[in-house]
């Protein structure tokens, strides 16, 4: 009973998890090939195709989007925890609309994101809502170029991770001890000293957590450079979707798949030991 | 004692997720065709909507894909969780553990490919599933979401219930009783929280159904998507505010269902 | 000479609630003092006021003669020992104890050289790199204790300091924080809830109840000579007869069935006393100061027994029947009590 029990999601998991992994893995040393699908296998006579990881080593349009995918998750990484982590600790200290506050940032993570990116266009195009009201008040004569821009990528990266940083950080201030930084503050600590020096220290694994809770995502994100940022923002997530549906190269876009999981190996075991220790 | 500054970034920081949805409501209702421009109340483009066909059906198979696969979600997760808060150690539990995470963790346009790689396959060696289309985004949804549903059941297991579920055998419930009376109730709320969460990562997902949807399998989020490329158009406002209010109804009605009683 | 601590008409309200009712108090330099009451008595409100983490509605708080009004916590020379110790978990024994230090900006020699001799004082040596969850409760209990009294304050604020320990640690650890006391030179104010605790290491004692000090005392006259019907029932064991006040100044006690006579006469508005188990004996005498009863239950408690007599007018009183005195009555035996006039201590309401 209980082996009949383990064995169906067993079954799943390697079905539908560890599977296409492996074909992944696989299709990362085929060759390209005239066909449907438009691929030929490493038994169908040519052996391994190592060209495709080497590609990826060599060629600085594939190493480039992997480098700047890195740089463009640290920094939305970064920028969500500096605005999340304020925003966690208030909410957790808030009390009686602690409920309330913490709805208010999860809610629009229930409204799905693309409507806020959708929102994002609609202000920041060049006929949009910003540019009109700095025209309307004579600012400027001609729109700002807004929209299709690395800040405006950044900008919406971090409005659409913002709610992930915001739960380890207020997860972890609710178990605070208030009484601690009255004991800092009893030992002469000024309320900044005390945050610094005694909430802050605490909060490291929660900041930690929520940096690659953002993090790890936003390295492979396409739906929001695609949308927001300029047409040579690079990034892996888009080069994947290029290779694949554009150039029908699937090896290559396995390949890519492939670099960005061992990019993200590091972060993801750091995560998940995080995690466990929470 | 909160200090000052700490609240004003809070309110700043809910301003920031805020105010771009909020414009984007108001102007729902701007009979301007230039979306965000302000042109007289209006509610022609809710009716320009009702009128997009295209639209419609594509609402209409997200919501038949992202109950099917939440629902899907719920049971392997729930068995999932099962085993991993309460089969103890066995051999390949390491592997186990680490499969139903790794959707949780993998980008998606990884989980994307390697499973449009699998139906491909499949489809070559079995003849199964004939072409892609709403079955595989349902079976793509699935995936990612029982491993979300396997980590909320399996926190719930892993608290203290085990101990109502002994008290229950030693007042003489049998284990399948045990289980109908005691946790299966117990378990509700987060069953409930995990077909909630399922349900909305279906409804949100745009790069696992491009990968795995043929033409025949167009979700809202994949029409959306298409259309924000375009650029904005007033009916996009017209239908954010719909799935705005339909998530804000739908969110109070589960709190309110779920509120904890006298 | 000024007092070290002076409180004059400190009053605290929550929401309605009094906290704090006019409280008026001084504490010698050097003195131990206990505030003793039960939960809501506001005891720990007033410690927090102290500290300066509540303010008082009205009312002032002054050291050495010094108003505390507006001085916030971390600029007052006084260091507060909190009931849940408050440790800083991801500091070490040493740097928890240092903290204090650091924040006055002290040389890096001079905070090693305190933190070294803090730790010896509560004998944690070889502690000093372990993390606080790596410390038992008496250990937690002594590095907070050195982390407040590092820093030399005038005054050093104890919250039940005793209250997380088992028994056993309880007694030893209370003689040795007597000690430092003394070593320290520096005014205790402690927190209890804990008569017996109270009693054992103050040299004052202050009753609280409702936000109000009913009694200040060395412990042994509180003992003896509690104030009020409230202070004899919190100290416990004390037997509180009711009664009326008769014209000659003796209390008539209808359900002891019995006349109390102290060798002052008894204050008019009186309606109480109480004599504590330890002054009744077992008699043949008759007349004032004197009861009959039966006894109900006797237990055997090592040097004494307590036996519990019901008396004619109804009443349960206890006596203490000490062991020397021979084998207690058993069970059933009808029994005189009596006492002496100065056993009998006439309590106010």
């Amino acid at each position: 009973m209980k082996a009949v029990l383990r064995l169906i999601p067993a079954a799943w998991l390697a079905l539908l998890v560890a599977a296409p992994l492996v074909l992944v893995a696989i299709m990362a040393l085929s060759w390209q090939a005239e066909g449907v699908p438009p691929y030929s296998p490493p038994w169908a006579g040519e052996g391994i195709n190592p060209d495709n990881l080497r590609l990826l080593a060599e060629d600085p349009h594939y190493r480039d989007a992997l480098a700047q995918s890195l740089v463009v998750a640290a920094l939305t990484a970064g920028l969500c925890l500096l605005v999340a982590t304020p925003m966690g600790i208030a909410i957790a200290r808030a009390g009686r609309g602690r409920n309330a506050l913490l709805g208010a940032v999860l809610l629009p993570f229930w409204t799905g994101f693309l409507i806020r990116i959708g929102a994002w266009i609609g202000l920041l195009r060049d006929e949009g809502w910003i540019n009109s009201v700095l025209r309307a008040l004579g600012w400027i004569d001609q729109p700002l170029p807004l929209l299709y821009s690395n800040g405006a990528m950044l900008l919406g990266m971090v409005h659409a991770y913002l709610p992930f940083a915001v739960l380890p950080v207020f997860a972890a201030a609710t178990r605070l001890d208030p009484v601690l930084e009255q004991a800092a503050a009893d030992l002469g600590a000024t309320p900044g000293r005390a945050f610094l020096t005694i909430t802050l220290p605490q909060l490291l694994p929660a900041l930690a957590a929520a940096f690659l809770l953002v993090f790890i995502p936003a390295a492979g994100e396409y739906v929001i450079p695609e949308l927001l940022g300029p047409a040579d923002a690079t990034l892996v997530g888009r080069v994947l979707f290029q290779e694949f549906f554009q150039n029908r190269d699937w090896p290559v876009a396995s390949a890519l798949a492939i670099a960005l999981l061992a990019l993200l190996l590091g972060p993801i075991i750091l995560f998940q030991r995080l995690g466990r220790s929470a | 004692m909160t200090p000052r500054w700490l609240r004003v970034a809070m309110w700043a920081g809910l301003a920031f997720l805020w105010l771009p949805v909020a414009l984007l409501v108001a102007y729902a209702f701007s009979a301007d065709p230039v979306p965000f421009r302000w042109g007289g109340f209006s509610t022609r483009w809710f009716t320009a909507l009702a009128a997009n066909d295209r639209l419609l059906e594509a609402a209409w198979l997200s919501l038949r894909v992202a109950a099917g696969a939440a629902t899907l979600a719920v049971l392997l997760g729930s068995a999932t969780g099962w085993v991993l808060a309460r089969h103890g150690p066995f051999a390949g539990r390491a592997v186990f553990g680490a499969l139903a995470g790794a959707p949780l963790v993998l980008p998606e346009v990884v989980t994307g490919l390697s499973l449009l790689l699998l139906f491909v396959a499949l489809e070559g060696a079995t003849g199964w599933p004939e072409g892609r289309g709403a079955l595989t985004v349902l079976l793509a949804h699935a995936t990612l979401g029982t491993a979300y549903a396997a980590v909320v059941i399996q926190s719930r297991l892993a608290s203290r219930d085990r101990d109502l579920e002994e008290a229950a055998r030693d007042l003489g419930a049998g284990p399948a009783t045990a289980f109908a009376t005691v946790t299966l109730p117990l378990m509700a709320p987060s069953l409930a929280a995990a077909w909630l969460l399922a349900f909305t990562l279906s409804l949100d997902d745009v790069v696992l159904a491009s990968f795995v949807s043929g033409p025949a399998g167009t979700t809202l989020p994949v029409a959306l998507f298409s259309m924000l490329r375009l650029g904005m158009t007033p009916e996009v406002n017209a239908l954010a505010t719909l799935l705005l209010v339909a998530a804000g109804v739908t969110l109070a009605a589960v709190g309110w269902l779920l509120r904890p009683r006298e | 000479m000024t007092p070290r601590l002076s409180l004059t008409a400190v009053t605290r309200r929550f929401e309605g609630v009094t906290a704090l009712d006019g409280v008026s108090l001084d504490v010698a330099a050097g003195e131990f003092l206990a505030l003793l009451g039960g939960s809501g008595s506001g005891k720990s409100t007033l410690l927090r006021v102290i500290a300066g983490f509540e303010t008082p509605d009205s009312g002032t708080v002054s050291l050495d003669g010094a108003d505390l009004a507006g001085v916030p916590p971390h600029r007052r020379p006084v260091n507060m020992m909190f009931q849940s110790y408050a440790l800083f978990p991801h500091m070490s024994v040493a740097a928890n104890i240092g903290y204090g230090l650091r924040r006055e900006g002290r040389p890096r020699a001079e905070i090693e050289a305190r933190v070294a001799q803090a730790v010896a004082t509560v004998r944690l040596e070889g502690m000093e790199k372990r993390r606080p969850d790596a410390l038992s409760g008496g250990q937690r209990q002594r590095v907070a204790l050195a982390r407040a009294l590092v820093k030399r304050p005038r005054l050093l604020l104890l919250d039940e300091p005793l209250g997380a320990l088992d028994a056993n640690l309880r007694e030893r650890t209370g003689f040795e924080l007597r000690a430092i006391q003394r070593e320290s030179g520096a005014a205790f104010v402690m927190v209890t809830h804990d008569q017996a605790e109270a009693l054992a290491l103050a040299d004052r004692v202050a009753v609280m109840d409702r936000g109000r000090l009913l009694q200040v005392a060395p412990p042994r006259e509180l003992y003896e000579r509690p104030a009020t019907r409230f202070v004899a029932t919190f100290l416990g064991a004390a037997n509180i007869l009711s009664g009326a006040r008769t014209a000659d100044g003796a209390l008539h006690c209808h359900e002891a069935a019995c006349t109390l006579r102290a060798p002052t006469p008894i204050p008019e508005g009186t309606a109480a006393a109480a004599i504590r188990p330890e002054r009744i004996r077992i008699a043949t005498t008759t007349g004032d100061n004197t009861a009959a009863g039966t006894v109900e239950e006797a237990a055997f408690r090592g040097e004494s027994s307590l036996l519990l007599v019901r008396l004619a007018g109804g009443a349960l009183i206890r006596v203490s029947h000490a062991e020397e005195g021979g084998a207690p009555p058993p069970r059933g035996t009808p029994v005189h009590l009596a006492w002496d006039a100065d056993a009998v201590v006439p309590l106010a309401e």
